[in-house]
């Protein structure tokens, strides 16, 4: 019997193991885009619309051109020459239309934000000073500014060609809901509406591109999630050979998935360094960056549940609207997270009748794309609010209720009446793990106490499964170049160390640190030796980065696969060297040992040696490869769902609408575990994103197509003092389609967080009868909904 | 057109002589002239805390000081107290808490913490949360920053001397 | 964003800033802590020419008790606020309220003198200056006046500075004996703008209260006393009744404008939760 990878001698796979790349960080010695000098620098502003809708009448910018630094000023039709629009379409996303968008906007202007003038300069304040001096004039168009009415005969059709400001629609049936409905002993219906959010990284978009006339070639340095996708899509729009464009991706600053998406100020500024023939530096601001980061999240759901007299859930029906910006966006497209609302309502849950329709609206607004955990926020709060609902009007224990639908743990394989396809989950086991974990009946008999006293605490729980690790049936299928495989390089030295190249990304997840200690494993030698390349389209294998959490169970595996084919290939240069049947041998912390008796014979650096340097004394026919290259893609399973439940305890302030935090649990199921510290720390960060989902953030728009809130001082973000420590728990269930076993992990807090708590704040306004079905749940509508103040008109 | 203005202070303990431009920010000074990029720019209207940095002593946010308000100041960033090992213990605990993702926040994190530390050896998870109130972390969730902070409180007290 | 560019001088006498100011007029902005004034340009909110530096005037640094009247110097930082063992004898309110303040960094920098020439209606300073009944003490070239705190802010971001004028000391009453006070706020997280916060001045005659001053910030253009409330509270005791009475009052004192975070309804409602909690807090606290 073979032994597992966690038996493995000195197996690195399931130790929380400290990053190794994060020690510069903490020395302050990390290398982010705006870190980077190089001669003859030049910076790029922009001149953004101030309106969401507008014709461009006339643009002057002699002013500019003459204002101290300036370079180069450029407009849009000068920039469409160099940089060709894009649309963000896909075919296996039937029916998605989308309009040409170009680098630089060209007669007219479709969201405030967008940008309509570069400027070049010495140094970015000189560019500033000369976009004051852009003398332009608009002729202010109706914006589409509301998406409940983008289809209305009556609203401006943003792109005339496209006939209507419809982008996408989906529609999925299963079983015989209506019948389902109308048979019910009990209908709970609700209308959700999540609050347009934006991801907010710290460092904020940045790209350097550096065009070297001599060679023709173009080195872009990105803050990005998905090097090799870049490349692709800089050489397609700047029509360069893709083999003359490198992209390299130092240290990002947090991504989550904000930085994954092509931006025309990003494709603006690789346009001009070609035209320039010098490098240029692009730095977002934070100020722009609320207005040209990609936003996600504003969904309207009307949905409804079916309950039968055994309390079990027969039918359920969601109705989605979303309205996205003027474009979707490329190459991923605008429709993927109205899909994942489609697709995962009620995912977790065991039912066979269900119809879902979805929209997506094109408005003059910024645009909306993929963030961290696309769509699944939507899907499960609409989920567990009509569970939650449903508990309340029967009146049973909202945990009960879930246990009762829950899917069965012995279900497996399933297929879901929304067609997902599951290999094995373990939603029973962890909703008993995290009742015990948060002592739930000790809760409850407390709420109860506090009750009386006047103070109103709130249990929420949340049910959900995560995508993780899709295969080419994602995107691929749709004919865009994003690559569903992923591979590793792992080459030993004569030091006796070994270098994996990879073509996943780091941004702070540690999937480096995921690599190195898969390598360390599969191959045998202590983790010191082991160094990680990632991010640089020369050097490393032809990948997909890092994104749907699919580093660990993709990367990870052609990572292992990679080492236990080094690992052949040495012990095969040893047993030569040796005149041992490799099969006698092993590798163990760094050296060749006798298997049986683990008595060392050699040591790597002697086998790297040899081999560099000493070729002469191999014996004749072995031919030694201490390099070793797998690909993996995943196959069985178009996703690899993992599953997780939340849990939160929280008090409402009746009087003020102020929700306090108070303790949050996870029992997440990811499959093997490579690094526990590592996954509970992803689950961390997700889950108070997630919070700040549920009870802060909103980019609010007002009836203009204006965001009113772009500062860092009116969109809040979650700080130390009102975020709770997550306990985590863990429960593996392995997938049987890889070596590891590894499913993803890494947006499952997000995931379910702004499930959790609703659920748990309209576990404590419960008592006063309102329920809440919008977030953020702020003190205003939590007021509102107690009838503490009066509700404002619309 | 506005003169620029020539400043002298200590950076690091290395005494340094530059002209300014008077609109120059000191964290842009500090990134852009003299190379230091550990400190980081977040936001410029001072609220994130990326560019916290340590002036005469005390706490400050770089983005909301002018290089020529530095003159004759003595200026210590991240560099400058990892270097000296001052803060070797938080260093370590953040290591070992995972206290760091992607590691933007962590210069202007581990300022604050060494800040709060000197005054208080031993603070609660309240206090540590409650000093850090104007540091934005996206990815951790702050709870590990706290964990690595109350570990490197104890082992200073612990292991002094 | 970068500011427009603008020039800078660090004079060395209050004279030199008066030549100034008379020189530049508008163009010219004056500089102390810098951090809400150099937040606005960082945002090309304003562009003035030059920023003249005050914070080589010593004369306007310390904090002097003498004569019953706390004198804290213009320049004085919130940091050193907070610090000050004179400033938690002679004006507890000043000290309580400083951890309500933005954050360490800041507090490290900003000045109570900048803070009440820029009176933001949702700052905290203001609000406790007009609770302690404070004089502004502002000079100018042809000489120096006071102003009552109650006088000294006019509207929005608007004082009773005059062109060419420079806000010099804050001069506090003393708390005298069986005084209290208590400052709190709602705000959406710690150190956020308040969308209601209250400073609260009392005298305490056993349970019995006189002399009550309420002075909110964030609901208003500027900071305001909710003298109907107080007038309410004079010479009685708490209880449901008469607090029921004081939020009453403080629906005809207050007026909020509506703004992102909260209708006007709903800062009116968060001041009477204020008002109850704060003199709750107040009379259940010891000594004074």
């Amino acid at each position: 019997m073979p032994l597992s990878i966690h038996d493995w001698p000195n197996s690195y796979i399931g130790r929380s193991v400290p990053r190794p790349n994060a020690r510069r960080l903490i020395h302050g010695r990390g290398t982010y885009v705006d870190d980077i000098r190089l001669p003859r620098l030049v910076h790029v502003a922009f001149l953004r619309s101030p309106y969401a809708h507008a014709a461009i009448r006339s643009i002057d910018v002699s002013a500019a051109q003459r204002s101290p630094g300036v370079v180069r000023v450029v407009t849009g039709v000068e920039m469409a020459k160099h940089c060709k629009p894009w649309v963000g379409v896909a075919t296996h996303m039937r029916g998605l239309k989308s309009a040409p968008q170009y680098a630089l906007a060209v007669d007219r202007v479709r969201w405030q934000g967008e940008p309509v003038v570069a400027v070049v300069a010495q140094t970015r304040a000189q560019a500033e000073d000369a976009v004051a001096l852009v003398e332009i004039s608009f002729e202010e168009l109706v914006p589409v500014a509301d998406m409940e009415t983008a289809l209305d005969p009556g609203t401006p059709v943003i792109h005339a060609d496209l006939g209507d400001n419809l982008a996408f629609e989906l529609r999925v049936e299963a079983g015989k809901v209506d019948a389902a409905f109308a048979e019910a002993d009990v209908v709970v219906e609700e209308t959700f509406h999540f609050g347009r959010n934006t991801g907010v990284t710290l460092e904020s978009r940045s790209t350097l591109a550096d065009y070297c006339a001599g060679e023709g070639k173009l080195t872009v340095y990105m803050s990005s999630q998905a090097p090799h996708m870049m490349k692709n899509v800089i050489a397609k729009h700047l029509g360069l050979d893709e083999d003359n464009v490198r992209v390299i991706c130092n240290d990002v600053g947090g991504s989550f998935g904000i930085k994954i998406h092509t931006y025309p100020d990003e494709m603006c500024a690789t346009a001009l360094s070609v035209m320039l023939k010098r490098p240029v530096k692009f730095v977002a601001d934070r100020l722009e960056s609320f207005v040209s980061d990609i936003h996600a999240r504003d969904h309207r759901v009307k949905a409804r549940l079916a309950v039968n007299r055994d309390n079990r859930i027969t039918a359920l029906e969601v109705d989605d609207l979303t309205g996205i910006g003027p474009y979707s966006a490329y190459p991923r497209t605008s429709a993927v997270e109205c899909h994942q609302v489609v697709n995962l309502t009620g995912g977790a849950y065991d039912f066979a009748n269900y119809r879902a329709h979805g929209r997506v609206v094109f408005q003059n607004k910024n645009l909306m794309c993929q963030y961290r955990a696309v769509g699944h926020p939507i899907a499960f709060s609409v989920t567990e609010g009509l569970v939650d609902a449903a508990a309340s009007k029967i009146g049973i224990d909202p945990a009960e209720f879930r246990r009762l639908n829950l899917r069965a743990d012995d279900a497996y394989p399933y297929t879901s009446a929304s067609g997902l396809q599951f290999e094995k989950l373990s939603h029973q086991k962890s909703l008993a793990k995290i009742l015990a974990m948060m002592d739930y009946d000790g809760l409850r008999r407390q709420q109860a106490t506090l009750r009386r006293d006047g103070i109103y605490r709130g249990i929420g729980l949340a049910a959900m499964i995560e995508v993780t690790a899709p295969s080419g049936a994602f995107y691929g299928v749709g004919g865009v170049p994003i690559a569903a495989q992923d591979g590793c390089t792992i080459r030993l030295d004569p030091t006796g160390g070994i270098t994996c190249a990879t073509g996943i990304a780091e941004t702070g997840q540690g999937s480096e640190t995921m690599v190195a200690q898969i390598a360390a494993s599969a191959v045998g030698v202590p983790i010191e030796k082991v160094r990680v390349v990632t991010g640089d389209t020369e050097t490393t294998p032809y990948g997909g980065g890092t994104w749907a959490s699919r580093a660990t169970a993709i990367a990870g595996e052609a990572t292992l696969q990679a080492g236990r084919a080094l690992r052949a290939n040495i012990l095969e240069v040893a047993g030569a060297l040796l005149q041992s049947a490799p099969a006698d041998l092993d590798i163990r912390n760094g050296a060749v040992v006798d298997a049986d008796t683990g008595v060392e014979r050699m040591t790597l650096s002697d086998v790297g040696k040899t081999v560099y340097f000493r070729g002469h004394e191999l014996p004749d026919g072995v031919k030694p490869e201490l390099v070793a290259t797998r690909h993996y893609t995943p196959r069985d399973y178009p996703v690899a769902f993992s599953n997780a439940v939340q849990a939160c305890s929280l008090e409402v302030d009746v009087e003020t609408g102020f929700v306090k935090m108070l303790k949050y649990w996870v029992v997440e199921d990811c499959g093997t575990v490579v690094n526990p510290r590592l996954v509970a720390e992803q689950i961390r960060g997700g889950v108070i994103l997630g919070i700040g989902a549920a009870l802060y953030e909103h980019c609010i728009y007002d009836n203009q197509g204006q965001m009113l809130n772009a500062s860092m001082i009116d969109y809040l973000v979650p700080m130390a003092v009102e975020m709770p420590d997550v306990e985590i728990g863990h429960i593996a269930t392995p997938t049987a389609e890889t070596v590891l076993g590894a499913k993803g992990a890494g947006e499952a807090g997000m995931g379910g967080a702004p499930a959790a708590v609703v659920s748990a704040i309209n576990d404590a306004i419960g008592v006063f009868g309102v329920r809440i079905t919008a977030i953020p749940a702020t003190p205003l509508q939590i007021l509102e909904a107690l009838g503490k103040i009066d509700k404002k008109g619309q | 057109m506005i003169a620029d203005r020539e400043i002298t202070l200590t950076v690091n303990g290395e005494r340094v002589v530059q002209r300014v431009a008077p609109r120059q920010s000191l964290i842009d000074f500090v990134r852009e002239n003299l190379g230091l990029t550990g400190s980081h720019v977040g936001c410029e209207h001072g609220v994130c805390g990326a560019c916290t940095m340590r002036v005469n002593g005390l706490l400050v946010r770089g983005c909301l000081t002018l290089a020529v308000q530095a003159d004759g100041a003595d200026i210590h960033t991240i560099e400058g107290i990892s270097d000296s090992g001052e803060i070797a213990a938080l260093q370590a605990g953040f290591l070992e808490r995972n206290a760091l993702q992607c590691g933007y926040c962590t210069p202007g994190m581990l300022l604050t913490a060494a800040d709060l530390l000197k005054d208080k050896s031993s603070p609660s998870r309240e206090e540590i949360r409650e000093h850090l109130s104007g540091n934005y972390c996206r990815c951790t969730g702050y709870q590990s920053i706290v964990d690595a902070v109350e570990d490197a409180a104890q082992a200073m007290a612990g292991g002094s001397s | 964003m970068k500011p427009a560019p603008f020039d800078y001088a660090k004079p060395h006498s209050a004279e030199e800033v008066f030549a100034l100011l008379e020189r530049y007029g508008d163009d010219a902005h004056l500089l102390a802590g810098g951090q809400s004034l150099l937040a606005g340009l960082n945002m090309r909110l304003s562009a003035p020419a030059i920023l003249i530096d005050i914070t080589g005037l010593e004369p306007l640094r310390g904090i002097v008790n003498s004569n019953g009247v706390l004198r804290i110097g213009a320049l004085t930082t919130y940091a050193q606020v907070k610090a000050s063992a004179e400033v938690a004898r002679a004006a507890p309110l000043l000290s309580e309220v400083i951890p309500w303040i933005a954050h360490p960094a800041i507090r490290n920098r900003g000045t109570v003198g900048g803070s009440l020439s820029h009176a933001d209606p949702a700052a905290e300073m203001p609000a406790c200056m007009l609770a302690l009944e404070a004089q502004v003490e502002i000079a100018a070239k042809g000489g120096r006046r006071k102003v009552a705190a109650a006088n000294f802010f006019r509207g929005l971001f608007e004082t009773d500075l005059k062109p060419g004028e420079m806000l010099t000391a804050i001069e506090v009453p003393a708390i005298r004996a069986h005084y209290r006070s208590n400052f709190s706020e709602f705000a959406r997280r710690r150190g956020d703008f308040a969308m209601s916060g209250l400073a609260a001045h009392a005298r305490f005659d056993g349970e019995v209260l006189h002399d009550v001053r309420l002075a909110y910030c964030g609901v208003d253009t500027r900071p305001v006393r909710a003298r109907t409330a107080e007038q309410v509270l004079e010479g009685r005791t708490l209880g449901r009744e008469v607090l029921a009475e004081v939020k009453a009052a403080l629906a005809q004192d207050l007026h909020p404008p509506d703004d992102l975070q909260a209708t006007g309804e709903m800062k009116l409602h968060l001041s009477q939760v204020l008002a109850e909690r704060v003199l709750t807090a107040m009379a259940r606290a010891e000594g004074g």
